[in-house]
């Protein structure tokens, strides 16, 4: 390019009035400022756009109550005023007759009768029977027709139904995903007994999580430490095995475990011929398979880490231990552990937040008692389309990945993730 | 090496050590060893002993419409994807690089959260606010939630590479009268290119084995390898999976390599530098 040279002559030698030179100073960081910001915020619009302003959506989705708004504006309106003890004024069921039969028909009415279902059983039909014997017949009052339609409406605990929802937030969702519900009375009470299944899906994810997170710890300790004491000849092919699974297709590890824990897999026949068993073990559709799976898959993780920091652990700290007489047991538990820590810290805080997310391992290889929290957000999106459970499931493992991925940016600083990726 | 005054106890210890790291290694590579030969399996189950040997689970892969499409489709979506997110993220990592302000290292989490936040969360998301605008079903919907999913690590290795970069080139090029414009092409480029080009593998790797948010936002218009494979799996796995798995392995090991000798070759200039 021919750029002639003046391109870049600053501004204030051809200024009429001079800046002092702490002025001109002042100005260039405020101009590289600007400039090298302007290279950063392309991508922070564009995470905004595809990334944050779609989880924050969802989040909200948890805490949404739109269903009963929309449809009954008007209603919910003068429901919000009503004392909730005496059957409302005229003036409800004037507002919620018109509103029925502006609506009824409408997707609008279908999604608040749905709504109103998931609250109480029957009361889409109750909605739908209301909705027929509208608009009331001349002469009568709108209370008067809907008592004709059904008696129900006489009695204030059905309207409650409504006010509950009266709304355009709730915490019905959040509630209901920590097994926890409102009672007739509004009070937050213990749910049912057969819808109270999420503290459990919860304690398993962080159970297993845990669990896989430790065999990691076991297994990869020891080979990382192989790795960061051997000449870097032998530490760089040591390293392909390690980073060849890394780079290799989930799904196709998944598929070879699959292959390999069949019942007339390698691994029960190898069993079978050194007479470890008669019969061959169930490893996969069961929890085995999918630990199994799993550890495999997060193993780099924990070995990349743990391998950065044991590289940079000089072996004379334990030399110097052992040769002034501590046992070696020891002087590796005070001496090279401590040091190490860091690496275990980001290798196991990684792994962890990496596994509780984990959905198509247990899919895959597991059986329905081995589903995390990640299946029951897609099986809420997917198969019963109810957003606001798969969103309050979604923020609830989002707030606990959120605080653990704090903690370790604490520990590594969000730069070092470089190491890992290496 | 195991030192001469060892006691014999120390001595059992450094074979023991070594057996049980050679046992972590045999778990880590027995799957991908495992799995290549079945896919010349002769007949159709995935099983020890072999019965014969046949190419067809390949032409099976080759000629068979949905796997066609399937990889078709991941041909489009991934290299798309990784160029979005290089374009991105490497003007961001100079920017990082550059400048200090209150902030930055939230900022900087921030920009690499796509790495961590469990993917069924960005899945459900990016179908909620993506079907209504027409983006659910589509390649474009799918390219860009990849190349968020693939920024973190561009951003990452760039951020590493800068680290051993020397700034006095970019003032030295300006000075001698280059353009910004120029100056990133010929002088930054070039240099942080092994940083730029392993991020790009990293994006690439982790589009092409992506399969949960694909699940939620792709159509059966836009099924990609891994989806293909997912239903494969879940269905019937058949040797035309093993097929699949060798030659996405074959794939990865080329990937491996690459980044390797890009590493050696940074290391090799950068200790020739000083």
């Amino acid at each position: 390019m021919s750029t002639p040279s003046t391109l870049t002559m600053p501004e204030a030698i051809t200024a009429e009035t001079p800046m002092s030179l702490k002025e001109q100073l002042a100005r260039a960081e405020r101009l590289k400022k600007l400039k090298y910001g302007a290279l950063i915020l392309p991508l922070v619009l564009f995470l905004v756009l595809t990334f944050i302003w779609p989880i924050a959506a969802l989040l909200k989705r948890s805490i949404d109550n739109p269903e009963i708004v929309s449809a009954f504006p008007a209603t919910s309106e003068l429901l919000r005023q009503w004392d909730g003890k005496n059957a409302p004024p005229d003036a409800v069921f004037a507002a919620f007759a018109d509103e029925i039969v502006q609506h009824k028909g409408s997707p609008v009415f279908a999604a608040a009768a749905k709504r109103l279902n998931m609250e109480l059983p029957g009361f889409r039909s109750l909605m739908m029977k209301t909705a027929r014997a509208l608009p009331p017949t001349a002469g009568a009052s709108a209370r008067e027709a809907l008592v004709e339609a059904d008696p129900r409406w006489e009695e204030p605990a059905t309207w409650q139904y409504l006010a509950r929802n009266a709304s355009p937030y709730t915490a019905r969702y959040l509630l209901a995903s920590v097994d926890r519900k409102y009672d007739d009375a509004g009070n937050v009470v213990q749910a049912d007994a057969d819808e109270a299944i999420y503290v459990n899906v919860f304690a398993r994810t962080f159970g297993m999580s845990a669990i896989v997170t430790a065999f990691c710890l076991l297994l990869g300790f020891p080979l990382a430490y192989l790795m960061a004491t051997q000449p870097p000849r032998i530490a760089n092919v040591l390293m392909i095995f390690v980073v060849l699974p890394f780079w290799t297709s989930i799904l196709v590890r998944v598929a070879a475990w699959l292959v390999l824990l069949q019942s007339e897999g390698l691994v029960n026949k190898a069993l079978m011929l050194f007479g470890l068993i008669d019969q061959p073990l169930e490893l996969v559709f069961n929890s085995t398979g999918v630990y199994i799976a799993m550890v495999h898959i997060l193993l780099p993780f924990m070995i990349l880490p743990l391998y950065s920091v044991m590289k940079g652990i000089s072996p004379s700290y334990v030399r110097a231990a052992v040769s002034l007489g501590c046992p070696p047991i020891r002087s590796f538990w005070k001496v090279y552990f401590p040091l190490a820590l860091p690496g275990v810290g980001a290798g196991c805080l990684l792994v962890f937040i990496l596994c509780m997310g984990y959905y198509i391992t247990p899919a895959l290889l597991g059986s329905p008692k081995e589903q995390m929290a990640s299946y029951f957000v897609a099986f809420y999106t997917n198969q019963t389309i109810n957003w606001g459970m798969a969103a309050a499931l979604s923020a609830i493992l989002f707030a606990a990945t959120l605080v653990l991925y704090i903690v370790y940016t604490k520990l590594v600083g969000g730069q070092d993730m470089a190491a890992r990726a290496r | 090496m195991i030192a001469t005054y060892a006691t014999p106890l120390e001595r059992v210890w450094h074979y023991a050590f070594r057996a049980i790291c050679g046992l972590v290694l045999v778990f880590l590579m027995l799957p991908i060893l495992v799995i290549a030969p079945l896919s010349f399996n002769a007949d159709s189950f995935l099983l020890y002993p072999m019965s014969g040997f046949s190419f067809k689970w390949y032409e099976e892969f080759l000629t068979s419409p949905a796997w066609r499409q399937a990889f078709m489709n991941s041909c489009i979506v991934s290299p798309f994807a990784t160029l979005l997110a290089m374009a991105l993220g490497t003007p961001a990592a100079v920017g990082l690089a550059r400048i200090e302000f209150p902030g930055k290292a939230l900022l900087t989490s921030i920009l690499i959260s796509p790495m961590v936040v469990p993917v069924v969360i960005v899945g459900v998301a990016t179908y909620l606010v993506f079907a209504p605008i027409g983006l659910s079903g589509s390649y474009l919907g799918l390219i860009i939630v990849h190349a968020a999913l693939g920024v973190p690590f561009v951003l990452t290795t760039v951020t590493a590479t800068l680290q051993g970069f020397d700034f006095n080139l970019v003032r030295a090029a300006a000075s001698l009268g280059a353009n910004p414009l120029t100056t990133f092409f010929r002088v930054t480029l070039p240099l942080v290119a092994p940083g730029v080009i392993s991020g790009g593998l990293f994006a690439f790797g982790t589009s092409f084995d992506e399969v949960v948010v694909t699940l939620f936002l792709a159509g059966p218009e836009q099924s990609t390898l891994p989806r293909q494979m997912f239903a494969g799996i879940r269905e019937n796995i058949s040797p035309t999976i093993a097929a699949v798995a060798t030659i996405l392995t074959i794939l990865s090991t080329f990937m491996l390599i690459t980044l390797e000798w890009l590493r050696r070759r940074s290391e090799r200039l950068r200790s020739q530098g000083h």
